[in-house]
């Protein structure tokens, strides 16, 4: 079929099962928005900055499990793009980007809002392409969209020149992908797995340690399966949230820097772990030669260069975690540790998580919207205090249910990803929980919420602080606050909401929290937002110091 | 220790750029460096040499490996391997040193390309090992101007990467 550039774009997206395009038009783009306007089983989604864009993309594919598609014009457009690539590369989110640019034969010359986004997203992206013949833009796109969600997904960009989106070309959409240096492993070594089986079944004290890859391979049933079996308890990272429900009899919550005390325990006590889908972050490990150092690992990861990167496994299995477990969960034997799991409930009761003092503690106004919404909501962070409140206090029950930048650590990350979210899955409840800096980051985006009726909740803990910040200045610096107090000059809250045409609350008082909270699920039409004052000087606790061990884990 | 790997990639724009950024961004110190197509014109071969520690090496493997054009990384670590570099060095030779000169690039199966009033070009092919000596010799007599290529490898016998 005879076609443009720009409608084979929309005819390649067709093919992939796009349904929703996060985007914002400029000059090189017009003849692909020119097509668009005569779309209409395709929604675009019109943000208002491009970096809104990439981060409701993210939020859409994580919250989905689809890939997140976003488009921005050349130059500003293009790196406006480049912080939620990064973030969407650093979390391993399946993002592609399409990105326009100024005409094959003006590139290179410095022309009007051109950049080099190719060279510039090299390090971010799982690859990129940038078209210099038209008849490449199907089997760029078939590629592009492949590499997104297979192995290790990640963000792919393809830069989109516009005398490529103005040239004829036949079209047809290629069957299959064809890349010789791209052939990710799926299924783990056979006589590996034995071997892990044999391993956990000599273990006294056996430990999981979940991340990201139990929430993208969706093996949150083989993972509960294997936990049963072999009566170890679990850990989930910030991005493994979900993928054991959290209201299990073995569940740890988060190990680390702001995990529980048990679950460190747990870890430094542990004979054998078994790392799932995990990278050994140094937010997870601290000081990595003290890390776990009782302990042997099975490291079992789609990406063979994560195996070792950190952490040496006695036993490495590269390989989707949800095969993997399906297959070792054939092997492994039954077991009970009453004395392992008895240190282990001993050390719940020891350290158990809480908070003391008066004010509106964030803790509680979490819990209380875990409550109102009975568990079931998508919940989605900023960047900082509320990101660690939200993980510690919002217990979650299933796989992609709890979104935040993890690696990356991207303020301005949740009022977007919280929009991606909730267009994927229109129907649940999806909470914003933000700090007063991290939303102002991108609060631009309420007005994209307001003009879909995207219904979003945001929970603005507000504390006039850069809290996260000022905890560590607090903590380690003599409590010097050296620029974090940001009281002055921060927005009414209220006001701001309803000048976007949002709803504004506010509390000040426990008593309030719940009716307001009911007042919020009550609106379906557009996004509410409540600003809740809550106790300024509130420490985000337990806490691991950076680099350190868990025998310097600050309790209260 | 010094680590010898060949990478062959797919011949395209770009790729260079991608697997030396990859080696910038890791840390990964890239001692020499040489690229040229093969016998497939779609593939292009590096040849790197790098140092490290063999678990840095592993490292290094694996992540080329998720670069979509790196087709095969080879360590060259434990095999009989060719290894040639090229060297051209410019150096002073008049008429009370000349002589010994054309005896040590003799001694070195090395050549003179050029000859000039005062200058002599050098062109010497061989190991790393070979280069070293030869223009440690030259030295004394004064180097005006040096360049070296990158070392390319061949694994001896039948075996191909």
């Amino acid at each position: 079929m005879k076609m443009t550039g720009a409608q084979a774009l929309i005819e390649c997206l067709r093919c992939e099962g796009v349904e929703v395009i996060f985007g914002y038009p400029g000059g090189v783009l017009l003849p692909i928005y020119d097509v668009l306007y005569d779309t209409e089983d395709l929604r675009h989604i019109l943000v208002r900055h491009e970096q809104g864009a990439a981060h409701a993309a993210d939020g859409y594919a994580r919250a989905s499990g689809k890939v997140g598609v976003c488009m921005a014009t050349s130059g500003p457009g293009a790196t406006n793009l480049v912080t939620g690539i990064a973030t969407a590369y650093m979390d391993s989110v399946p993002i592609v980007a399409i990105t326009g640019q100024v005409p094959t034969y003006a590139i290179g010359k410095d022309s009007f809002q051109e950049a080099d986004i190719t060279g510039i997203t090299m390090p971010i992206t799982k690859h990129n392409y940038l078209i210099t013949h038209a008849e490449d833009i199907p089997r760029i796109f078939k590629e592009a969209f492949h590499i997104a969600r297979t192995g290790r997904p990640g963000p792919v960009l393809i830069d989109f020149p516009r005398d490529m989106q103005q040239a004829q070309i036949d079209f047809s959409y290629p069957e299959a992908v064809e890349l010789l240096g791209y052939r990710p492993t799926t299924t783990g070594h056979p006589m590996m797995i034995r071997r892990a089986a044999e391993l956990i079944g000599s273990a006294q004290r056996p430990l999981i340690y979940g991340g990201g890859g139990v929430n993208s391979s969706d093996a949150q049933s083989e993972l509960v399966a294997l936990a049963e079996r072999i009566d170890a308890p679990v850990t989930m990272t910030l991005l493994g949230k979900g993928g054991f429900p959290e209201d299990h009899d073995l569940n740890l919550g988060m190990p680390g820097m702001h995990g529980t005390a048990y679950a460190n325990y747990a870890l430094h006590e542990a004979d054998v772990i078994i790392a799932l889908g995990t990278r050994f972050d140094d937010r997870v490990t601290g000081k990595l030669d003290m890390f776990a150092r009782n302990a042997k690992f099975i490291h079992i990861d789609i990406d063979p260069a994560e195996i070792g990167k950190n952490v040496v496994p006695l036993l490495p299995i590269v390989g989707d975690v949800k095969l993997v477990l399906a297959e070792l969960n054939k092997q492994v034997s039954r077991a009970k540790h009453p004395d392992w799991r008895k240190q282990v409930d001993a050390w719940k009761r020891e350290y158990p998580m809480g908070w003391k003092g008066d004010g509106l503690k964030p803790q509680f106004v979490i819990q209380q919207i875990h409550k109102v919404t009975k568990g079931k909501a998508i919940i989605v962070t900023e960047v900082g205090q509320n990101q660690m409140w939200a993980a510690q206090w919002y217990p979650c029950e299933r796989t992609r249910q709890f979104i935040s930048s993890g690696g990356l650590g991207t303020m301005g990350y949740g009022l977007p990803a919280a929009i991606g979210a909730q267009v994927a899955h229109p129907n649940d409840v999806v909470w914003d929980i933000a700090g007063d800096g991290s939303i102002q980051m991108n609060i631009q985006e309420m007005a994209t919420a307001v003009a879909e009726k995207i219904p979003v909740k945001i929970a603005v803990l507000n504390n006039g602080y850069l809290g996260m910040v000022r905890q560590w200045q607090t903590l380690f610096f003599k409590n010097r606050l050296s620029h974090t107090d940001i009281q002055v000059g921060t927005p009414d809250f209220v006001k701001l909401a309803e000048a976007y045409g949002a709803v504004g609350l506010r509390v000040t008082e426990d008593s309030e929290v719940a009716p307001a909270l009911r007042k919020a699920m009550a609106v379906k039409d557009r996004p509410c937002l409540i600003d809740f004052r809550i106790a300024r000087e509130e420490n985000v606790m337990p806490m691991v110091p950076a680099g350190g061990t868990v025998d310097e884990m600050l309790v209260d | 220790m010094k680590h010898t790997i060949s990478v062959l990639v797919n011949n395209r724009p770009g790729v260079l750029a991608r697997t030396a950024g990859l080696f910038a961004r890791r840390g990964f110190n890239i001692d020499s460096l040489a690229v040229s197509t093969t016998q497939d014109p779609d593939v292009s071969r590096m040849t790197i040499v790098v140092e490290g520690p063999d678990q840095i090496l592993e490292q290094i493997s694996k992540q080329l490996y998720k670069l979509m054009d790196v087709i095969k990384v080879l360590d060259h670590k434990d095999e009989a391997v060719v290894n040639r570099e090229l060297a051209l060095v410019k150096v002073d030779a008049d008429a009370g040193t000349r002589a010994e000169i054309m005896q040590i690039v003799s001694i070195f199966r090395a050549n003179i390309v050029d000859v000039s009033e005062k200058v002599f070009i050098i062109e010497v092919t061989g190991s790393a090992d070979k280069v070293d000596a030869l223009t440690a010799l030259l030295e004394k007599y004064g180097i005006r101007e040096m360049m070296r290529t990158g070392r390319i490898v061949l694994s001896r016998g039948p075996r191909t990467a």
